[in-house]
């Protein structure tokens, strides 16, 4: 466990390391927040009666993403791990002892929460003043609020299981940017970081909830606004746990199958 | 220039070496802006307009937009990852070598798998140019030519600032993907749409309204003011405090090594 | 004709620091060190000089050369290089000039070798006839025929680092800088580069500028040695002053059967392996008559060689003396 925790460590103060960086990424995050609002004020302003959901709630669901954007995004993923598997270096992680997807697991989770850590506080605090409802609102209940937590972290490690799955693809096909560049491309779309999920026609919606995708960042961002709650929001998070299960289970049969060839072959 | 068709020859055959990478990229882009067309489509099936904009003519604009950022990003792309480039030494090497810096810059990358999304681009155009209701004259044809055109200057020289400023910092230019994505994520709607302010920015400041918005009004026949149609000639103009930033970066790269 | 004044030149690096509240603290203020890389700095090579540039890590044999390309302009002093000023007249002066980096290829990595020339060629605006004489003479004496038409990235390091010379050389410069072109190479290329650089001198009169950490190439090719230490020139001298400033020190190597080696005032042992030692002797202590029968004493010899210093391990000496 601590060589997991001295992992963890190490990220995050290397991430801390770089401080104009850390202002221009929360500059940018800011922008980039500011304007997907003015686009969607602009189809409000069209038709405020086909907006699926309070002006409101939009907000605080881009400003939480935009906070949040290295706990969700899926592009966010770990070159080393490529560079180690499409050179056979992956054969000297395989001469240490510890279990490699926990290893990887416990890597993403702590470069991905570094980088979150340091986004998340200046742009949450500056979309607070904002005036609302271009802003982002306190939470709705307490226990919406707890919720939201939970489905965050389910989340996140829903999005660190489907990247090892990735990971673990490139074992059979040695060329990392064909799978990285389908299955982001994919998820992008069906995890509601193009347009919420909301926004698309309910039979589209229906189909796209009940992938593992909307967990990833769907759930949370919208138990936060008070946009799901109740027992549909129970049911999100079992779905969550659910997808999470699977996609840990799939991973570690995967990584096991994979291995095993790499030791036949020799890496 | 011949010497750079020289170096175009020498791109295209190391890039035939990779196959199987080139078709992934395009692939890749291809699905890339194709996420963005189904956002478009969904929130336009939705809403139906948005600031008065039909969905076709919202097409037109998006293809526009990626259309000219695809190809400055396959010609320019050596500015788009200049940091390697210092960090590698390669730009030493140019240093060393009789030639203007920045040709040789431009001439080093030659991407061609970056036209995955103009492949998207071009089947939008074949959807939207007919479904816009635009009448095609001449004068509208040559519009849209001169907006891309200006549109693949203005993203180029964006990318030329932000391998300039990669001369003084590694780090902080996330900062100019507002200009450089942003500017196409965010051109994909006509630019009238985030507000007043937002519009002079992108028209004076960072031109890119004068490629994007103030002829598509013409096109579209919201304005007849012929005179939209010389605006993208203007925006080229931004390519000259583009060069001035890079020749201040170089004299300080001279000044402070790497 | 390279002439250099009073050249220098400080950098300011950031800090980096380690450390959790370190870390956060480098978030809200940034601290600076300055590095003097380069401390008046002088020196003058003659046309068809062959100079060896040396000195360790960090000394500022980068900076100096990058100073002589045009690359990087110092703080303040003065470097003229056939009557022009490097980082000033930049196109100009580069276009007489060649850099080899031990390290870092100017060959385009999947395209044919002679691609690559004839790109070269075309940069450097170079006539057809003597692009010609050149290619002919370079393809024939590093024996390129055979590799020039195969990609560079299928090359052996070796066949690699000759093609390298060769695109440097296409351009008939004047001045030829060489950073580290025998590194990671086998013996056999080593020697053939070695040649190559010493004909290219002798019949073209280029000026070759070498800086490396491989002593055998500095004894197989310079006459003159400037040793660079923390931003100063320190030495500007010959091979052979040098040879003479260790000419106390000699190498005495031992085979035997048995031995056992007691101290010897003036006599360090370096290594012992199995029947086969090696000794230093100081001949301001000990002469080397007395230092063979002090040794013949203690073992049964079957076989001995006296050396003078190597080049290496005058260097060694030299960074002692100088403690850099």
């Amino acid at each position: 466990m601590k060589k997991y925790l001295s992992f963890f460590r190490i990220r995050f103060v290397n991430g801390l390391q770089y401080r104009t960086a850390a202002y221009a990424g929360i500059a940018t995050q800011f922008a980039w927040g500011f304007m997907e609002i003015l686009i969607f004020k602009a189809f409000y302003n069209a038709d405020a009666a086909a907006f699926p959901m309070e002006f409101s709630q939009l907000s605080s669901y881009i400003w939480l993403q935009q906070a949040f954007l290295a706990l969700f995004m899926l592009w966010f993923l770990d070159n080393e791990i490529f560079s180690a598997i499409s050179s056979g270096n992956i054969a000297y992680e395989l001469s240490r002892p510890i279990d490699l997807y926990f290893m990887w697991f416990t890597k993403n989770l702590a470069i991905r929460l570094s980088k979150a850590v340091l986004r998340c506080m200046p742009i949450l605090i500056v979309a607070a003043f904002l005036p609302s409802p271009y802003g982002i609102v306190l939470p709705f209940s307490f226990l919406g609020f707890l919720a939201f937590l939970a489905a965050m972290l389910l989340a996140l490690f829903t999005v660190v299981a489907f990247s090892m799955l990735i990971y673990i693809a490139t074992f059979y096909t040695l060329s990392p940017l064909g799978i990285r560049i389908v299955a982001l491309s994919l998820t992008e779309f069906l995890s509601g970081a193009v347009i919420p999920l909301p926004f698309l026609p309910d039979n589209v919606r229906k189909i796209v909830e009940a992938t593992p995708f909307a967990s990833m960042q769907n759930l949370p961002l919208r138990i936060y606004s008070g946009n799901i709650a109740g027992s549909e929001m129970l049911r999100g998070i079992s779905l969550q746990v659910f997808w999470l299960t699977v996609l840990v289970l799939a991973g570690r049969l995967w990584i096991k199958k994979a291995l095993k060839n790499v030791v036949v072959q020799g890496g | 220039m011949r010497l750079y068709l020289k170096y175009l020859s020498i791109h295209i055959k190391s890039q035939m070496q990779y196959k199987v990478s080139f078709f992934l990229t395009v692939t890749g882009q291809f699905l890339t802006s194709f996420s963005a067309f189904l956002g478009i489509y969904f929130m336009m099936t939705r809403f139906n307009k948005v600031d008065d904009f039909s969905f076709s003519e919202v097409l037109l604009c998006f293809a526009t937009v990626l259309i000219a950022f695809s190809l400055a990003e396959c010609f320019a792309r050596s500015f788009d990852t200049f940091s390697g480039m210092i960090g590698n030494g390669e730009f030493d090497r140019i240093m060393v070598r009789p030639r203007n810096e920045m040709f040789q810059v431009l001439a080093s990358k030659l991407e061609l798998s970056r036209m995955g999304r103009l492949i998207q681009a071009v089947i939008v155009f074949a959807y939207a140019i007919p479904a816009s209701g635009v009448a095609w004259s001449a004068d509208k044809v040559i519009t849209l030519v001169l907006m891309i055109i200006s549109g693949i200057a203005i993203f180029s020289g964006l990318f030329v600032i932000y391998a300039a400023f990669c001369f003084f910092t590694t780090e902080g230019l996330e900062f100019m993907n507002i200009f450089t994505d942003g500017g196409r994520e965010f051109g994909r709607y006509p630019l009238s749409i985030y507000g007043e302010g937002i519009l002079r920015f992108f028209t004076f400041v960072i031109p890119l309204a004068l490629f994007q918005y103030y002829p598509f009004l013409y096109l579209t026949g919201r304005s007849a003011n012929v005179l939209y149609i010389l605006f993208p000639l203007v925006g080229f103009m931004f390519l000259i405090p583009c060069h001035i930033i890079w020749k201040i970066g170089v004299r300080h790269y001279k000044s402070t090594g790497s | 004709m390279i002439e250099l004044k009073n050249i220098n030149k400080t950098f300011k690096i950031a800090k980096r620091n380690a450390g959790l509240s370190e870390a956060l603290k480098a978030l809200f203020k940034k601290e600076y060190t300055c590095v003097h890389a380069l401390r008046d700095v002088s020196f003058s090579i003659g046309n068809g000089e062959m100079v060896g540039y040396i000195g360790p890590n960090g000394a500022g044999k980068s900076s100096t050369v990058k100073i002589m390309s045009g690359i990087l302009h110092p703080d303040s002093g003065e470097c003229i290089i056939d009557g022009l000023i490097p980082w000033e007249d930049r196109r100009e002066h580069v276009r007489h000039i060649g850099v080899v980096f031990g390290q870092r290829s100017q060959l385009w990595w999947d395209v044919p070798v002679i691609d690559s020339f004839e790109l070269i060629r075309d940069i450097y605006r170079i006539n057809s006839t003597s692009y010609r004489n050149n290619f002919e003479e370079l393809v024939s004496t590093l024996e390129l025929a055979d590799i020039v038409r195969t990609p560079a990235r299928q090359l052996s390091l070796g066949q690699r680092m000759r093609c390298e010379i060769a695109a440097s050389l296409l351009h008939s410069p004047s001045i030829l800088f060489l950073d580290e072109p025998t590194i990671g190479l086998d013996a056999v290329s080593k020697i053939a580069v070695r040649e190559f650089i010493k004909r290219i001198n002798h019949e073209h009169k280029t000026t070759v500028i070498l800086t490396t950490h491989d002593m055998q190439d500095i004894e197989a090719l310079t006459e003159r040695i400037l040793l660079i230490g923390k931003g100063q020139i320190l030495l500007d001298g010959s091979l052979s002053e040098l040879k003479k400033r260790n000419s106390s020190y000699r190498t005495i190597t031992l085979e035997f059967n048995t031995g056992n080696f007691a101290e010897i005032p003036g006599i360090t042992l370096n290594n012992i392996i199995d029947g086969h030692a090696v000794f230093h002797i100081d001949t301001g202590m000990i002469s080397v008559s007395s230092a063979i029968s002090e040794l013949s004493r203690s073992a049964d010899i079957t076989d001995i060689s006296v050396t003078g210093a190597t080049a290496e391990e005058m260097v060694v000496s030299l960074y002692e003396e100088f403690k850099i």
